[in-house]
């Protein structure tokens, strides 16, 4: 079991025939993800990596059934192509690209929202279930069949997360790389409640960063809701205030979003929170004990 | 992106808000000259960076007279100004702005934030106008007052009117606050703006309101459909580091620390300098290099690095992903013998051949060091900066 996907979803590539869209759809199908098609406008009616090209999300479901499709369109034209997703009713929705204007993304939520649809990401490195389907950037080989959920608002701190937890040998059930962006399409909560619920995910390793209050907000949810143990990481201790730290999400301002104030809040919520990022791993398995 | 108080303003009054008279100068000949344009028997000078707080600093004069003007504006202009906000270095003043000076009844706040818990637009408005808002906040939460704009429908007048008559506006007062938020609604949206503040926006003595300061930052994601927008950056309220680094699509932002960093990816590049202060040393700044670890681009990372004469170790911290780690190492090494960079350079890279990698780094006959992990990189770079301190 795992969250979100499997080795039965069938999953499209918005920006196929591009340079990161087709880079990653071959790493994807090479990993034994389930890519059926593509979208590139204009492009329909031709094949690229063995697969059918189409103009339209739409005309692939005309032939086929579809469960995600991931976007590897440039910043300025992903809103278009995530209401094209949406407006499809493709239920997963996962947007790599990073750089997408905010006002964009608050249409695009909505929408998304209203739907009834979930969007990971954007600026995010995907989702994998280790061993079964791969929706993103991330370096396949270094993931393990597993027990740890991994939720991450970075996208090289979760390979360090599940670098870790591979080799301890603990592996992973499911990764799902949030996004650092300042409203991002699923949020802690959402993927906390999905693996607290998933019967093969024995605990959970949240890394957050400074910017917002989602972790705040994840520590009032798993204080609630969480019975699996949780250890957690947050970036940006030594980040000054006012300063933007490469993500558009992470930046400290009118005082809120410090590591400090995430860290008490999710140390209040019982989370084992460490300090140094290369420790995730080993807290985790002396949790579990 | 921070643009300035009379780009601001320029920008209110191409959205028909009422801003008062003013011209902006960059010599004492053009003050002059603004002086008499605008009729004016007294003016406002204000100092143009990109910082509020300047009242405080001294950055705003109060004039009643030409001859009184031209010497503000020659002690005004050219100097750095150091505010609460600036950092000891201050910023230069390159421009001021002479205003027309208002009668003030009262002084109001209005603002308008990207809210990521709304995951909307959200207005505040307050009666405190004048004063630090995050004070407010802090101090009298309640004397905030705070509206959702719905992403599907807008902001609509009911809104602003109850906003209006809460701050206790009257008569034409509140037609003229529903138009004034109408005119920032429309000016947030249509310009991609992620902060708008009007501190104060105040009632004048004949009744009607005007914005006296205006503060707005730009998302730096819609600069590419904001050609305008995107002409009004002043170099030179930047940091000149931050701004080359800009210039070659590198993220980063210069600390006050000695241990260089270049890491792949914001969330690593923090965690790099948390870990580097976990083991007792200071990182010198941040720097994404992004996924593509070229030796072009880390060759202008290094040089970037390097013009902080503070340095005295780099942590090159690399989790390769699907690059192969041996070609990050082969260009790593190309950039450390082209720059020539005499200083220590800590290498811990991750991924596909890193066991190969570290061999390469080791027999390159340069001074880079391999590490082994993320841990050992950082007390191993922390102990080559203090090596660096003592020789």
């Amino acid at each position: 079991m795992s969250i979100l996907i499997d080795q039965n979803t069938r999953v499209i590539c918005q920006g196929f025939t591009g340079g990161q869209g087709s880079g990653h759809s071959e790493q994807s199908i090479a990993y034994g993800t389930q890519l059926v098609a593509g979208v590139t406008p204009g492009k329909g009616g031709q094949r690229h990596l063995d697969r059918p090209v189409y103009d339209t999300v739409q005309a692939v479901l005309d032939d086929m059934p579809v469960d995600a499709t991931m976007i590897f369109v440039p910043a300025a034209f992903c809103k278009d192509s995530i209401l094209e997703a949406a407006d499809a009713g493709i239920p997963l929705i996962v947007c790599i690209t990073e750089g997408i204007p905010v006002q964009d993304m608050i249409e695009v939520k909505s929408y998304v929202t209203s739907r009834g649809l979930r969007l990971i990401g954007p600026n995010c490195p995907g989702i994998i279930t280790p061993g079964a389907c791969r929706i993103g950037i991330m370096p396949g080989h270094i993931h393990q069949p597993g027990r740890i959920g991994i939720v991450s608002r970075s996208g090289t701190l979760t390979y360090e997360a599940v670098n870790q937890t591979t080799q301890l040998g603990l592996g992973q059930s499911t990764c799902v790389g949030i996004g650092g962006d300042p409203i991002p399409g699923t949020n802690f909560i959402d993927v906390l409640k999905l693996f607290e619920a998933d019967q093969d995910t024995d605990g959970i390793i949240l890394v957050g960063e400074i910017g917002g209050t989602a972790e705040e907000e994840a520590a009032e949810f798993i204080q609630t809701s969480v019975t699996k143990p949780v250890v957690a990481y947050i970036a940006g201790v030594t980040a000054p205030a006012g300063k933007r730290m490469g993500h558009a999400g992470a930046i400290i301002s009118g005082g809120q979003g410090t590591a400090q104030d995430k860290t008490r809040a999710l140390e209040a919520a019982g989370v084992k929170v460490v300090q140094d990022p290369t420790q995730l791993g080993t807290a985790m398995q002396s949790l579990l004990g | 992106m921070n643009i300035h108080e009379y780009q601001a303003k320029g920008l209110l009054s191409a959205y028909g808000i009422p801003v008062p008279k003013h011209q902006v100068i960059e010599s004492p000949e053009q003050a002059l000259r603004a002086y008499s344009d605008l009729g004016l028997t007294r003016a406002v000078v204000k100092s143009q960076i990109h910082s509020g707080a300047r009242g405080k600093a001294g950055g705003v004069k109060i004039v009643d007279d030409a001859a009184a003007l031209e010497v503000a504006v020659k002690s005004m202009l050219g100097v750095h100004l150091v505010t609460h906000q600036t950092g000891p270095e201050g910023l230069p003043v390159n421009q001021l702005v002479i205003e027309a000076p208002s009668e003030i009844e009262r002084e109001l706040y209005l603002g308008a934030v990207i809210d990521r818990a709304a995951r909307a637009i959200v207005f505040m408005a307050s009666t405190e106008g004048g004063m630090d808002i995050e004070t407010v906040a802090a101090e009298t939460p309640d004397k905030i007052l705070t509206c959702v704009v719905d992403p599907l429908v807008g902001l609509q007048p009911y809104q602003c009117r109850a906003m209006a008559f809460k701050l206790g506006l009257s008569g034409t007062q509140v037609r003229q606050w529903v138009n004034i938020m109408q005119g920032i609604a429309k000016l947030f949206v249509e310009r991609d703006l992620s902060l708008f503040e009007i501190n104060p926006l105040v009632v004048n003595q004949a009744g009607d309101l005007v914005c006296l300061d205006a503060k707005i930052n730009i998302d730096d994601n819609a600069l590419f459909r904001q050609p305008e927008i995107k002409e009004m950056r002043d170099p030179s309220q930047e940091d000149a580091r931050e701004h080359r680094a800009a210039q070659s699509d590198l993220s980063y932002i210069a600390l006050d620390g000695d241990i260089g960093c270049m890491v792949n990816g914001a969330g690593l590049a923090m965690a790099t300098m948390d870990l580097i202060k976990l083991h007792g040393g200071a990182p010198a700044n941040f720097l994404d290099v992004g996924g593509t670890a070229t030796a072009e681009r880390v060759a202008e990372a290094f040089n970037i690095i390097l013009s902080d004469q503070n340095i005295k170790a780099i942590l090159v911290n690399i989790f390769g992903g699907i690059v192969r780690c041996d070609l990050i190492a082969e260009g790593i090494i190309e950039a450390v013998s082209k720059t020539g960079i005499d200083i220590p350079v800590v290498v811990r890279l991750e991924g596909n051949n890193a066991i190969l990698a570290r061999e390469k780094l080791d027999q390159s006959g340069l001074n880079i060091i391999a590490a082994n992990a993320f841990s050992d990189a950082a007390i191993q770079v922390v102990q080559q900066a203090q090596q660096g301190e003592t020789s």
